[in-house]
């Protein structure tokens, strides 16, 4: 992979404080590190972790009653922090896009797919119908959905396509930077690799960087270059893929590694798997 | 065949077909499912697995009659549901048969307590026991803490405590069959599996039979004693979990189970392999299913 090494997002110190009854809330506690041009950063820990807190904040997509208590967040060197709206709305999509979790549910349940294809694709360019219309067939294909149904409304969906829609939108304005947030709960294995396989050959294609998070461990370690683990706020261990995988230092990351069921793998499968 | 063991319930050739109305151009059918045929013993659990967009959510709404079936039968406990006429025996089928979906949060109420929640059940279905103390108990079997649970809002629960509740409601119904949309797929690991014990203890403790559709074979196997596997609106195979997991017959039942996520295996841009071997299975799988070959005792495969 062409990595090279100015970082395209540098995270320091950054503490997301949610505002409660009683004392602040710190989600994510200080928490810094850096996602480098063309690199795949897994973020792994249990449920209530702060992943997610992070990944909004990071888009600055987080909403009270969250706060950035301090810290910075730096995009090709620029603090995203002092971005103003008019600023953060052309950046976001077009430079750095999202895939939500539950992402299922965050499509326009009223509008059909081609309607929300073609809103993003105008807010960020003049375009004209027939090419929102090619464009739209091409990133359907792309996730596995046949072009005829961008004639669809959501909930005519399952909900697989539909975070596979979600997904598609988030690589259509080629961004620098896309942070997934558990993108494939929703879809079968083979499905999910063939999606994540092509995500990979894209980046290749085009370069962009990822923030992929997940509760999958194995899922993480075939697709991250390094991986951090994250603890009540935050993140205990970073390394390269390899290193948390055969050598992690932290007893956290051994523990999480043994609560995973694993399946035995028959190799009489007959596909190609290597 | 009227022994004994009855199946809970039967789908008989279910066929499904959608109807899409685009604003521009002709309408376009969509055959969810095709000739569908499934059975479920009392007291056991279904694994419905497949390919994403096949046809397991359709299954499990037609037999909570969110959906009607285009053609064929589904048998509750041997008599056909399309035939359930008078209002009293509705709300007893509706009764008996819960749906649990994939978002905890989606079928609570945002505004109500979680007493709220169950007490509004309890009284629907069992008037004479929706006191506090029946609260608790239901609480207490899925596992919550009885004492501060009923006071919470749903937002104040966790992903897995949330799904406990869905059971809960479920329980204060009486229910008997479970319909389980991809119960876990939100919860990460460590609850993944607290949220499959309790559904193992209502099915063994109390004989709830529960259709659980979803993606992580490595569940199926903790959890039902039978396993079918769903491709574009079809079963391609189906039998004894141990059979159809441990054993795939079916090629893409055999693609599922290798493509199950291997942390020492890395996933590469350029490995077309994967995905045009994945291409032919699909292709090879979509023809209309003509029969099933009995593979090993119970065990069945569709004809390729
Ligand atoms: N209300 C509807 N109107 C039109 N088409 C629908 C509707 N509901 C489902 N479908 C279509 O029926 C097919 C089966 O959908 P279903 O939701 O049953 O899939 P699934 O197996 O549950 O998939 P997933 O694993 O992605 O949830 C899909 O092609 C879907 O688009
Ligand atoms: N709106 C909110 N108000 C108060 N606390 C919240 C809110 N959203 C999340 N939290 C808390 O912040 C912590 C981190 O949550 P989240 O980032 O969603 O975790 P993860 O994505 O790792 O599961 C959790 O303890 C959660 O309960
Ligand atoms: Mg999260
Ligand atoms: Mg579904």
């Amino acid at each position: 992979m062409k990595q090279n090494n100015t970082p395209l997002l540098q995270v320091k110190d950054l503490r997301v404080e949610y505002l409660t009854a009683g004392d602040p809330f710190a989600a994510v506690q200080d928490v810094s590190f850096d996602i480098l041009q063309n690199e795949v950063l897994g973020l792994a820990g249990e449920s209530g972790c702060g992943k997610s807190t992070i990944a909004y904040a990071l888009m600055r997509l987080h909403k009270p009653p969250a706060l950035i208590r301090s810290g910075d967040i730096r995009f090709e060197g620029r603090s995203i922090l002092t971005f103003d709206a008019e600023r953060l709305r052309a950046w976001r999509w077009s430079e750095v896009s999202m895939v939500f979790q539950s992402a299922m549910n965050s499509l326009n349940p009223v509008m059909s797919i081609l309607g929300q294809f073609s809103d993003m694709l105008k807010a960020h360019g003049k375009i004209s119908r027939d090419e929102i219309i090619a464009r739209t067939a091409e990133m359907l294909k792309m996730v596995g959905i046949p072009a005829e149904r961008m004639h669809a409304y959501p909930h005519q969906l399952s909900g697989g396509m539909r975070q596979r829609v979600a997904l598609a939108l988030a690589l259509t304005l080629r961004p620098k930077l896309i942070v997934m947030d558990e993108p494939t709960t929703a879809l079968d294995v083979v499905v999910q690799r063939e999606i994540l396989q092509e995500v990979l050959r894209l980046r290749e294609e085009l370069g962009f960087s990822v923030l992929f998070i997940t509760h999958d461990l194995a899922l993480m370690a075939q697709i991250s270059d390094r991986i951090g683990i994250m603890k009540g706020g935050e993140i205990v261990e970073i390394g390269t893929t390899e290193q948390i995988v055969t050598n992690p230092q932290q007893d956290y990351t051994r523990a999480l590694w043994s609560a995973m069921p694993v399946l035995e793998q028959p190799k009489e499968a007959g596909a190609n798997v290597r | 065949m009227l022994d004994d063991h009855v199946d809970i319930l039967r789908l008989e050739k279910i066929t499904k077909t959608f109807h899409i109305k685009p604003v521009f151009g002709p309408a376009k059918t969509v055959e969810a499912l095709r000739n569908v045929n499934l059975s479920l013993k009392p007291g056991k659990a279904l694994a419905l697995v497949g390919e994403s967009g096949s046809g397991k959510s359709t299954v499990g709404r037609m037999i909570v009659q969110h959906y009607e079936a285009t053609s064929g039968r589904i048998l509750f406990e041997g008599s056909d549901i399309a035939d359930i006429a008078d209002r009293a025996s509705q709300m007893k089928y509706r009764q008996a048969v819960q749906m649990v979906f994939q978002d905890p949060f989606s079928s609570l109420n945002p505004a109500h307590t979680i007493r709220h929640h169950l007490q509004r059940a309890l009284r629907l279905h069992q008037p004479d026991h929706s006191g506090d103390a029946d609260v608790c108990r239901i609480l207490d079997e899925v596992g919550l803490d009885p004492k501060t649970t009923p006071d919470k809002y749903p937002h104040e629960l966790s992903g897995g405590q949330r799904q406990r509740v869905n059971f809960a409601r479920a329980l204060a119904v009486n229910a008997r069959l479970i319909v389980a949309d991809e119960p876990t797929s939100m919860l990460d690991v460590s609850i993944r599996k607290s949220v499959l014990a309790l559904m193992q203890r209502l099915k063994a403790e109390r004989g709830l039979s529960i259709l659980y559709i979803t993606h992580d074979i490595a569940t199926a196997e903790y959890l039902a004693e039978d396993t079918a596997v769903m491709f574009r609106g079809q079963v391609v195979e189906q039998g004894p979990t141990s059979d159809v997991v441990g054993a795939p017959k079916h090629s893409y039942t055999q693609l599922l189970r290798a493509a199950v996520p291997d942390p020492r295996q890395r996933l590469l841009a350029g490995d077309s392999g994967f995905s045009s071997h994945a291409k032919d299975v699909r292709e090879a799988s979509a023809h209309l299913v003509t029969g099933m070959i009995e593979q090993a005792p119970g065990h069945f495969t569709a004809q390729q």
